[in-house]
């Protein structure tokens, strides 16, 4: 366990164990309430394993009115819940509390509805990423975001954690595809928003609760947007002497106006580890290989392939291939969705960090990782989704040397700080959860977060729904509520009025 | 006493709601005044006038970002980004024509506000879709700042987006990014004539449902289109890639009958007719905006004809439905059954006389437990009221 400490345990909720789990019983009958050592432990973690914490109770109900009564129950006791999806974050957004029930959805797994003619589905939030794609693809329909976990992770977690994925700029994120949610407050409250509808009136529930962690509430059902799937793809391969020409050639493919399904770089080292893994024939001799993606109408795309090959040549590309067939297509591919484990391969661990930046600052921000990463004495390899600006560096330790895990999210936090500094943010889409939390202060001011917190307060007063996540500092209700008033005269009496 | 407050900075909207707050006075939020007539009257002896807040701080093409002063006029923006073959993509429409106001009036801050989307908001999003970021001054006189200036980021609450359609009820905007992208090479508009709202709406559902990429999809029945009913459907991109899709799109609508091809500026100017209501500009009958399901489009604009003649016509695939009461009356009891009746959805007085709009919900009424909600939300942000209090709801 390293240094981002939890809320302090609450040794009274932890003494009143055994009533909890006898009040859980009577909510959830049969096996949907786990307290014995052994089965709960797969819950300890999530995707961020650094990290790691048994919970109090696991609870895994199956209905809306369950969920309610679970919440109600913990509300009224003061009792914390830890919402958990797939498990998936890798941010530890779903790493349990010692005095907290871990809530399960996933026996919410079921597809409720599918409606062609209004585009829309609607399920529950357990069902997976690619299940809601699954149910659909018969009919020539998927649903659009795609993170790379999106075998495993639930839908419900996507919109806890506002999941984009590598086709995010042309189809945007999870909050530009979620239609409609149906969700239990802490109070036991069950809340519809939304629908097969568009923008509903009233305030924006659903833009607020898409990205909030699971700290406002716990998602029972989802309606999402489904789009008939894009007539064909083709990508291009394209190899550059240094990242400033890769970058530019980025610049100036969306400047001629294409917006790509996909558009990735990758760095020398990852490059490397990639090709060392999967043999997808990258060229080993350049500093940023680069996977454009077009899809679309077949007319469009091959259109558009031999604008982005001519921008590419202009910006002086020393590699370049053309995917003429799906299967060399998925070659391109094979070497980039298999970067992760490549790394794997060339270090016993390593950590995924995620900040977005303008993308003109990539030179900089990539020789300030290779200032750190001397400074730390640790390898970095970077993947970036070019075409939004968001760079996952892994940086690579080894957990069992004295001091490298330490040194690793340092040499992290440390990155993540140069992207604010030029302009950018702390995550593009992994949730800033425990991992990033105690950075939120170098993005925002104490009144920004103050104003952030006191949202939380108009879902949650008392602070028991994951808490611990996205704030570092947990101020109470109460104190977040107090204004300081002064009372005096109209305000720049200099201004004429009317 | 009738007090215009016009601050020319962040620092001095800090001091106008601070000053607000202490005192416990109500203040009308206004950019140009261009959508005042919209909501529930705001009951307010002091108007907050932002249209001193204007201008850009930074664009960057390149980027794909805009960074603007909340009281920007939203026809300065257009223009901007025009210039350097970008747009809003959420193709914002302009009230003016429809409220008997000049066309081309109002700022970004209101079309934020109230989150006002065109035609195109079916394929590219609605305008809280393309908030980046947001500067803002809270009911507590504070400013905060929440999301940023990359087009991907899920650092902390959505706020940015959130607050869009608020109606300046949470807090009072001073600075807003916005994700801007290209502006489609050529745009050419399919029509099938002669449809019943049944059929278009079927036809529409199906393009949408197709890979053609439609990116405008409305029906104008024969009422308010000379007589002839028109479906409108809408393809922009590269000219290469249009052309091929308007074959496979009047290939794949055969059953409704062989569609025609209006190109560029003719396009454009149908759609902007569309985005701006043009077909019930020009009247004092009350207005609603409805929206459904797409396909349930039909089913609800039978109900509003058969009961008090409505005239109307279909935006949003069939999913937005705008009407006008030709007998004056608003029919809020027999709009609201009728959005019940065709599956759910929400319906918005849009036009009607202040009388009208104070004693009705021009908004639609929401369950208890939402109302709590949003109270509460309300609470956090402007604990003592005085923002457009009454704008949407009575409550808030």
């Amino acid at each position: 366990m390293t240094a981002i400490a939890m809320p302090k345990p609450d040794a009274d909720v932890i003494a009143r164990r055994a009533e909890i789990v006898k009040a859980l019983q009577a909510i959830v009958p049969g096996d949907g309430v786990i307290h014995d050592e052994i089965a709960m432990r797969p819950y300890e973690t999530d995707a961020l394993t650094a990290y790691r914490q048994m919970p109090l109770i696991v609870v895994l109900p199956e209905t809306v009115e369950q969920v309610s009564a679970v919440l109600k129950y913990c509300h009224d006791n003061d009792v914390k819940v830890v919402p958990r999806g797939a498990g998936t974050s890798l941010s530890g957004g779903a790493l349990p509390l010692a005095d907290g029930v871990l809530l399960s959805m996933m026996k919410f797994n079921r597809v409720l509805d599918i409606d062609y003619a209004n585009r829309a589905v609607v399920v529950q939030p357990g069902v997976t990423n690619l299940g809601i794609t699954r149910a659909v693809e018969h009919e020539g329909f998927y649903y659009a975001p795609d993170p790379s976990s999106q075998i495993a992770c639930s839908i419900g977690g996507n919109i806890a954690e506002n999941s984009g994925g590598v086709h995010c700029l042309k189809y945007g994120l999870t909050t530009n595809n979620v239609l409609g949610l149906e969700m239990v407050l802490i109070t036991g409250e069950v809340i519809r928003i939304g629908g097969k509808h568009l923008d509903s009136e009233g305030y924006d529930f659903l833009a607020l609760m898409t990205g909030s962690e699971g700290l406002l509430g716990v998602v029972t059902e989802v309606t999402v947007r489904i789009l008939q799937k894009p007539e064909t793809a083709r990508a291009l391969l394209i190899g550059f002497p240094t990242s400033e020409e890769g970058g530019k050639c980025v610049a100036d493919i969306i400047g001629a106006g294409i917006i790509p399904g996909g558009m990735e770089m990758m760095d020398k080292p990852a490059i490397h580890a990639a090709e060392d893994f999967v043999n997808a024939g990258y060229p080993r001799d350049v500093e940023a290989l680069l996977i454009v993606e077009l899809d679309g109408p077949e007319a469009e795309v091959d259109y558009l392939m031999e604008r982005v090959a001519t921008i590419a040549r202009e910006n002086n590309a020393s590699h370049l291939r053309i995917s003429e067939s799906e299967e060399e297509r998925m070659v391109f591919w094979a070497g980039r969705k298999a970067a992760f484990p490549a790394v794997g391969r060339i270090s016993p661990d390593y950590l995924c960090m995620d900040g977005t930046i303008p993308r003109r600052e990539l030179p900089r921000v990539l020789a300030g990782m290779r200032d750190l990463s001397e400074k730390y004495g640790l390898r970095v390899a970077n993947v970036f989704h070019a075409g939004d600006g968001n760079l996952h560096p892994l940086i690579l330790y080894d957990a069992n040397k004295p001091g490298e895990l330490e040194a690793c999210e340092a040499f992290g936090a440390d990155i993540l700080r140069l992207c604010v500094k030029v302009g950018g943010v702390l995550t593009g889409e992994h949730g800033v959860g425990i991992e990033k939390r105690d950075l939120m202060p170098e993005m925002f001011s104490e009144e920004d977060l103050k104003q952030q917190q006191r949202v939380k307060c108009a879902f949650d007063e008392k602070h028991l729904l994951n808490p611990g996540k996205v704030f570092p500092v947990l101020h109470r209700c109460a104190e977040l509520g107090k204004m300081h008033v002064h009372k005096g005269q109209l305000p720049f009496p200099d201004i004429p009025r009317f | 006493m009738d007090a215009n407050l016009k601050p020319r900075d962040a620092k001095d909207v800090c001091e106008a709601v601070g000053w607000a707050a202490a005192e416990e006075q109500p203040l009308e939020i206004v950019g140009q005044g261009s959508k005042r007539s919209l909501g529930r009257p705001v009951q307010s002896a002091h108007v907050l006038d932002l249209s001193g807040l204007s201008g850009v701080e930074t664009y960057e093409p390149a980027e794909l970002v805009l960074t603007v002063r909340a009281g920007t006029p939203i026809r300065e923006i257009e223009q901007l980004v025009a210039g350097n073959g970008q747009e809003l993509s959420f193709e914002p429409m302009d009230m003016g024509p429809l409220l008997g106001r000049e066309p081309g009036e109002g700022t970004i801050g209101g079309v934020l506000g109230a989150n006002l989307s065109g035609p195109r908001r079916i394929k590219a999003g609605a305008a809280r879709d393309h908030v980046l970021g947001l500067e803002a001054v809270s009911g507590r006189g504070e400013l905060f700042k929440s999301g940023g200036k990359v087009v991907k980021n899920v650092t902390g609450y959505d706020l940015p987006r959130a607050l869009c359609g608020s109606w300046g009820t949470l807090s009072v905007a001073t600075e807003i990014t916005l994700k801007v992208n290209p502006k489609p090479e050529t745009s050419t508009s399919l029509i099938l004539e002669n449809l019943s709202d049944e059929e278009a709406i079927a036809a529409m559902c199906k393009a949408m449902g197709s890979s053609a990429e439609v990116s405008g999809a409305a029906h104008l029945p024969a009422s308010v289109s000379e007589g002839t009913a028109r479906t409108v459907l809408r393809l922009e991109g590269f000219s290469a890639s249009v052309a091929y899709r308007v074959k496979a799109l009047q290939q794949l609508l055969k059953p409704y009958g062989a569609a025609q091809s209006v190109a560029d500026a003719a396009s454009e100017v149908l759609w902007k007719s569309i985005r701006d209501v043009l077909p019930l500009a020009g009247t004092q009958d009350p207005v609603w905006k409805v929206s459904l399901a797409p396909a349930s489009g039909a089913v609800f604009g039978k109900i509003v004809r058969e009961q008090f003649g409505a005239t109307l016509f279909y935006d949003w695939s069939g999913g937005l439905v705008w009407l006008s009461c030709p007998d004056g009356a608003p029919h809020v009891d027999e709009i609201r059954k009728a959005v019940v009746s065709a599956g759910g959805g929400h319906a918005t007085l849009v036009r009607a006389d202040a009388p009208v709009r104070s004693s009705v919900d021009v908004f639609e009424p929401q369950p208890a437990a939402l109302v709590a909600l949003s109270s509460r939300l309300k609470h956090q942000f402007d604990p003592k009221g005085i923002l457009n209090p009454g704008r949407m709801y009575s409550s808030i």
